[in-house]
């Protein structure tokens, strides 16, 4: 049996509610997997597509984006934005072969400790079920091997 | 006194960038009223062996024109940036992977299997090439394809690139003239890895369509808006137009004749991913905030992925799809 597969999740999350909701459960103890790194932004409209791709890029297994409730936004609509931005990010993705499991968008406002922690619970057994994305690291990649000749008959 | 040495190659591409260049017109008599053509397969008879043969940096100015698709490809790239000077990438296919690029969307098995054993061939007798073939004869040896296509970049060190698809005649005879002058000393090259023949800015910086920051609530193919209003925004008109990421320098060319832009300039300055960017302008035009109704509207853009890279996958953060290279 190989070991139990443990994904990295890149979670970029917004400065006013999930931050401290993560903040919030790590004071209170609500007990939530070590998996997902924080990335504080100043808003979810901050979450440029970008960050997502290089996270994925660059050995991510997924993604987490979290913000605040829909019409609770410090910056009144910006998290509007970051839906849109997230729903054809993840068709974007599709595309390419990641499936949509790997990200995933998250609203949580700063009461909402226990509820973002589950939320991480969850994502990480659902990117653990999907496996490692293992995204090639294209510049250190092995130059290409001869082919074997091939035998025709005469 | 010799002339200073010319060389252009065409890899994975189409030949439309070696056609941009026969169309500078007059221009193209400077070059060979400056240079010594020494390496050109389209326009002249030259085998490898003569580059091979040729002192290394011995070639003044080489034009590459293609992405890195197979081993040929691959040593050609080589052999040339070591007879070379000045390397450009010339053209999207060199600079970003362009139309062959896609192709990264795809197994090479999957690729071969279409272009081999489906209607698009007529193949009787089951014909699949194969990089090493032994006949009574002999051993007989094509190149093999790469796994994915790379940019010229990806596999040796570049100079100067050049955009477009191809790039605009008028940016070719310039950069032409540039050198042409830094030969006679009146100018200085660009620092190095500049992008030459192209604008700083993006494409809609330099289209005259009006925007009047109209959110949009469907999507539409340019076909089914009948008819364009001559004066507006396409993308606000609801129809994907890729300005807002590409890098000008074609003076809106597209959007100018009613025709939204496909983004053959590839990323705009500061870009680092294309496609990235290209999200974040179609989120910010549509008008919706419940996922449901921004689903419906996203389903006007059938193919988001073509859509957002259709010149610049194989250079964007992730390059190819899983199909491509996943076991
Ligand atoms: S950049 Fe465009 S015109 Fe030039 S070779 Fe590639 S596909 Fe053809
Ligand atoms: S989106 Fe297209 S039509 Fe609109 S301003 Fe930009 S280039 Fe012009
Ligand atoms: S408008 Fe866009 S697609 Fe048309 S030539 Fe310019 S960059 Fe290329
Ligand atoms: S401030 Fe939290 S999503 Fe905008």
């Amino acid at each position: 049996m190989s070991e139990k597969f443990e994904p990295t999740i890149i979670g970029f999350t917004c400065n006013w509610c999930s931050y401290r909701a993560a903040d919030l459960a790590g004071t209170a103890r609500v007990k939530y997997p070590p998996n997902v790194r924080l990335v504080r932004l100043m808003c979810s409209g901050r979450m440029d597509p970008t960050f997502v791709m290089k996270a994925l890029a660059g050995g991510a297994d997924g993604v987490m984006i979290t913000g605040c409730h829909p019409g609770e936004c410090h910056y009144i609509d910006q998290n509007y934005k970051a839906l849109r931005r997230f729903l054809l990010l993840r068709r974007t993705l599709a595309g390419l072969g990641i499936e949509a499991g790997r990200v995933k968008l998250v609203w949580a406002s700063a009461a909402e400790g226990v509820h973002l922690a589950e939320e991480i619970t969850k994502l990480v057994e659902e990117i653990r079920a999907l496996g490692p994305l293992n995204w090639p690291k294209w510049d250190e990649q092995a130059e290409h091997q001869p082919e074997p000749a091939l035998e025709v008959a005469a | 006194m010799s002339k200073p040495k010319f060389a252009m190659y065409w890899a994975a591409s189409c030949g439309g960038c070696e056609i941009a260049v026969l169309n500078t017109h007059e221009t193209i008599l400077d070059v060979d009223a400056n240079f010594d053509v020494v390496f050109w397969p389209v326009a002249m008879d030259a085998k490898y062996q003569d580059v091979e043969a040729m002192e290394d940096k011995s070639i003044l100015l080489t034009l590459w024109n293609g992405g890195i698709r197979t081993e040929e490809n691959e040593h050609l790239a080589h052999l040339l940036r070591r007879k070379s000077q000045i390397l450009v990438a010339f053209g999207s296919c060199a600079t970003e992977g362009c139309i062959p690029g896609l192709a990264n969307l795809s197994s090479v098995d999957d690729i071969f299997a279409t272009a081999y054993h489906t209607v698009s061939t007529v193949n009787p007798d089951n014909i699949h090439p194969q990089p090493v073939f032994r006949v009574p004869e002999g051993e007989l040896t094509i190149p093999a394809m790469k796994p994915v296509l790379k940019t010229l970049a990806q596999v040796v060190d570049v100079d100067y690139y050049m955009p477009g698809c191809p790039p605009e005649s008028h940016q070719i005879a310039a950069v032409i003239n540039l050198v042409i002058q830094v030969l006679q000393g009146k100018a200085e090259l660009p620092p190095k890895g500049a992008v030459i023949g192209a604008g700083n800015s993006t494409v809609c910086d330099e289209c005259k369509r009006k925007r009047d920051v109209k959110h949009i609530t469907a999507f539409h193919r340019i076909q089914e808006v009948a008819p364009l209003d001559p004066e507006l925004c396409i993308l606000e008109q609801g129809v994907p137009c890729n300005g807002p990421a590409t890098r000008s320098g074609c003076n809106a060319r597209c959007p100018s004749v009613g025709a939204q832009c496909i983004g053959c300039y590839g990323p705009a300055e500061g870009v680092l991913d294309y496609g990235a960017r290209l999200i974040t302008s179609f989120a910010s035009v549509i008008d919706a905030t419940e996922p449901a109704e921004i689903e419906r509207i996203l389903d006007g853009i059938p193919d988001p992925t073509g859509q957002f890279y259709r010149f610049n996958l194989a250079d964007s953060l992730l390059r190819a799809s899983t199909k491509a290279w996943k076991k």
